[in-house]
């Protein structure tokens, strides 16, 4: 326990070059680990104006300041599912590029295997079809037998 | 292939079956076009925008904040605390002298304070004097103003964008977010009601 506050002022106070450089695409931690640790949630959190990327990908103002936040968090000692917390709270499901199995989101996890659950539904079926309607059977001998005589029969073209 | 015996053509199946698979595709277009109508008009009058995220804060109380006030623009500061037990409920609009769409909601706003809807202000990433400037030139329809120049008590509401407006009733709760501008349609299709409704 009494480690643990000089600790954290170290801690804090190496990153704090860091945290001066917010802005510049350089707004890295110093440290690769924690860095990593920021980027894998950056990640996984969707930047709100632009809908589809990342923040980590996402050039926008807010996507910088949640980086911004993701990193702070990271560098004060915060787990990864603590930080994601964070931006829940405040951003609902959408800011989760894997939202959550629940109810409001049963349908977006549930489509593909409908989806899928259909497709061979229909594959079986027109199968099925297709094995009622098979081919008639094959020509018995003596139909055989006729059929050449008749074919024989026919003046060669 | 098995040699199932049966006759070489398959029995003739119930025509109107056969009919009405014909017209499945049809009815699907039908219905897609409806749906598609319905969501031209709604972006039409604003009351659906495809890009509309639902705000994770509806039903919930706001974030704990206080916010520093626009100096020379004559108004209190904001706070959490002002958000509480109001006698009625009351409006949180966030804004920015750069922000195109809050020059076009900004009559809204001056007619909803002039009907004696309290309105407060965040001014979000915005310099003060750039504030200034902006409600000097377009009113100031705010009985309230804070000044979030770092944008964090704006990640706090969960905020994406400006303009967006929270309703927050006599309890202290946030009821309603609008992200965009409001305008006259909005302000009566769904503003107005819910002002009713939690007076």
């Amino acid at each position: 326990m009494s480690l643990r506050a000089p600790l954290l002022a170290l801690l804090l106070l190496l990153t704090a070059p860091a945290m001066a450089a917010i802005g510049d695409p350089a707004e890295q931690l110093r440290d690769p680990a924690q860095e990593e640790r920021a980027r894998a949630i950056g990640r996984e959190l969707r930047c709100m104006v632009c809908q589809n990327q990342s923040i980590e990908d996402s050039d926008a103002d807010l996507a910088r300041d949640l980086r911004r936040i993701v990193r702070e968090q990271v560098a004060a000692g915060r787990s990864d599912s603590e930080v994601m917390r964070f931006l829940h709270d405040r951003y609902g499901d959408f800011v989760l590029l894997r939202p959550p199995f629940k109810l409001a989101t049963a349908l977006l996890w549930g489509a593909p295997v409908v989806a899928l659950g259909g497709g061979l539904l229909l594959i079986l079926a027109m199968r099925r079809r297709a094995a009622a309607t098979a081919p008639p059977e094959a020509l018995s001998a003596a139909e055989q037998a006729r059929l050449e005589a008749r074919l024989k029969d026919r003046p060669s073209a | 292939m098995s040699a199932t015996g049966q006759a070489p053509i398959a029995a003739p199946r119930n025509p109107w079956r056969r009919r009405l698979l014909l017209l499945a595709p049809l009815g699907v277009a039908a219905g897609a076009g409806v749906g598609f109508l319905a969501m031209l008009r709604g972006m039409g009058t604003g009351s659906y925008n495809p890009r509309g995220v639902p705000s994770a804060l509806i039903g919930k109380a706001p974030p704990d904040f206080a916010l520093p006030p626009l100096e020379g623009a004559d108004r209190p500061a904001l706070s959490a605390a002002d958000l509480r037990g109001a006698a009625r409920p009351v409006l949180v609009n966030f804004f920015a002298s750069w922000c195109m769409p809050c020059v076009i909601e900004h009559p809204q706003l001056m007619q909803l304070s002039r009907a004696g809807v309290p309105v407060f202000g965040i001014a979000y990433k915005d310099k003060p004097d750039d504030s200034q400037n902006f409600l000097r030139r377009h009113g100031n329809p705010y009985a309230r103003l804070g000044v979030d120049q770092p944008g964090r008590v704006a990640i706090d509401w969960g905020l994406y964008g400006v303009p967006e407006t929270y309703l927050i009733d006599k309890e202290g709760i946030i009821r309603w977010r609008w992200a965009g501008p409001l305008t006259e349609d909005t302000l009566r299709a769904e503003l107005q009601p819910l002002l009713r409704r939690y007076a």
